[in-house]
């Protein structure tokens, strides 16, 4: 069954095994292009089983190839549908735990988010990579917050509590919220 | 969209000046700087700049007057404001306030980078695009969305054309160094891994800039020209591609200098066709700096009601896109397009 298509890759699931395959681009050189699919796959998968190591549920990764990651389906429903200030005080939690493992998610939104059975599961690390820095830390809870404000009606309320959940598992809770604020003023896109 | 506007570009090493109402460019004239060695040293550009300003919008004003056009019939004086070198936009600054003085008409400034986009939307059927800007200075993917163009990705350090120009120099190869390697490319025979740097949306092309110079010492020129291009090109279209993923537009536009790279064009033709989207490229006398794109989006500005005092003149050389209110475009107006 078919799942998702995003920017540079299809979600496949059989026989209740998600498949993550990056499809081949046309524009650029098969050399860059078999380099950089495979790089970005092994990559991921890493991160996925790094976070899991840390505290953060994750999908269990079955198999890795080349170009496609084989990964346990986390049924459940996606965290955008059940979200309220509880959740989010959840969510604060499972970032901070990311954040103190020095990795940045990169593309925290709450579809990228699965509640099942009382977990909340972090899903997608196709963007991830490891950083330590405030500012990514803050750009990846800018980004959420983003997804906050434009899908959910009560988003201060979520981000207050956030908060709240985020300062209880991350020691640098403070200055990463900071930061945010700085972020927010410059109204980058990020 | 009322008025005549004489907008002044030169925020690198091109002085360019135009004259633009609603229907098209009445005249352009314009005067390169073009460095003796080396690239471009600002000083000196800027002194170009000031040498050959009041001869630049002397005979700007004189087409103009052949064409029907007097200097009492203009309705505004636009300038770049910024990004760009200092001195030079400080010069082209004073030459707007001048003329916006002594003919007693509104001063506008404008955004270098979103002139480049509304030149696009203006001279293609482009209307709501993702664009590409990349020049020697910027590489930027833009969008626009609730009042503003955001910057969806963008370099952490040199612009594209930077990078290919401090390799061509290295390489021996004389400013601009972009198009002669294109031609070098041609006849490439082999391709040698570079670093290929996307971080999320964001783009770096100084390691390779010096990663392209450093394999100058065990391949042929050719083959490193070819390289550089593939591995730099395929980073600013992947980003390109994620921007359309992630707004659901469905054209691009290319901008800045660097888009007149055959390659480059080729490979966002590629991708666009891969995704359905539509892909325009505006006539070369638009895509690298002029003159003409300053005037229109002038006139744009002051149709809108956006035009500044000369106390609040001040050049940036910083200027971000996404700081600028887009007051010329009514939301509604691009709605069933997205």
């Amino acid at each position: 069954m078919y799942l998702a298509r995003g920017a540079e890759a299809v979600l496949i699931l059989e026989e209740n095994i998600v498949i993550k395959e990056r499809i081949p681009k046309n524009y650029r050189l098969q050399q860059i292009d078999e380099r950089i699919r495979k790089e970005r796959t092994r990559a991921e998968a890493r991160l996925i089983s790094e976070a899991r190591r840390g505290g953060v549920p994750t999908p269990i990764i079955y198999d890795l190839q080349d170009f496609r990651i084989e990964m346990q389906y986390i049924e459940g429903s996606p965290l955008k549908h059940v979200m309220d200030e509880e959740m989010s005080k959840k969510v604060g939690h499972l970032v901070g735990r990311l954040h103190s493992i020095g990795i940045i998610h990169g593309d925290l939104t709450t579809s990228n988010m699965i509640f099942s059975n009382d977990i909340i599961y972090l899903i997608d690390f196709g963007l991830a990579y490891m950083d330590s820095s405030l500012e990514a830390q803050g750009v990846d809870v800018h980004v959420l917050f983003q997804t906050f404000e434009s899908t959910h009606s009560d988003h201060e309320k979520l981000i207050a509590s956030f908060s709240l959940g985020y300062r209880e598992s991350f020691v640098s809770a403070d200055d990463v919220m900071e930061r945010v604020k700085e972020i927010e003023k410059r109204g980058r896109y990020a | 969209m009322k008025g005549t506007v004489l907008g002044i570009e030169g925020t690198a090493w091109n002085l360019s000046a135009a004259l633009v109402n609603e229907k098209d460019v009445i005249a352009e004239v314009k005067h390169t700087y073009v460095p003796p060695i080396g690239g471009i040293h600002p000083r000196e550009a800027a002194q170009h700049h000031a040498k050959f300003a009041s001869h630049v919008i002397g005979k700007l004003l004189e087409e103009g007057r052949k064409k029907g056009i007097s200097a009492s019939m203009i309705d505004g004086i636009a300038f770049s404001q910024g990004p760009g070198l200092g001195a030079c936009l400080r010069t082209v600054a004073t030459a707007a306030r001048a003329l916006s003085l002594s003919l007693d008409v509104p001063l506008i400034g404008v955004n270098h980078c979103l002139a480049h986009i509304e030149i696009g939307r203006w001279k293609t059927p482009a209307r709501d695009p993702v664009t590409l800007y990349v020049s020697g200075a910027n590489s930027q993917v833009l969008a626009y969305n609730m009042g503003k163009y955001r910057v969806f990705g963008e370099t952490l350090d040199i612009g594209l054309g930077n990078a290919l120009d401090k390799f061509a120099r290295s390489a021996k190869l004389t400013h601009p160094g972009g198009p002669k390697i294109e031609e070098l490319a041609r006849n490439a025979k082999n391709f040698i891994p570079m670093p290929y740097v996307v971080k999320g949306m964001d783009l770096s092309f100084s390691g390779l800039s010096t990663a392209a110079t450093d394999a100058l010492t065990r391949a042929s020129l050719e083959d490193v020209c070819y390289s550089f291009q593939e591995t730099a090109f395929s980073m600013v279209v992947e980003v390109t591609e994620r921007a359309l993923a992630h707004t659901g537009k469905k054209e691009v536009l290319l901008a800045g200098g660097v888009g007149a790279n055959m390659r480059l064009r080729e490979m966002l033709k590629i991708m666009c066709e891969e995704r359905g989207a539509s892909f325009y490229v505006p006539e070369k006398r638009f895509m690298g700096d002029n003159g003409a794109m300053i005037a229109y989006l002038g006139l744009l500005m002051l149709n809108s009601g956006s035009i500044i005092s000369v106390e609040n003149s001040h050049v940036n050389p910083n200027f971000r896109p996404d700081s600028v209110n887009v007051t010329w475009i009514n939301p509604k107006d691009l709605e069933g397009d997205a």
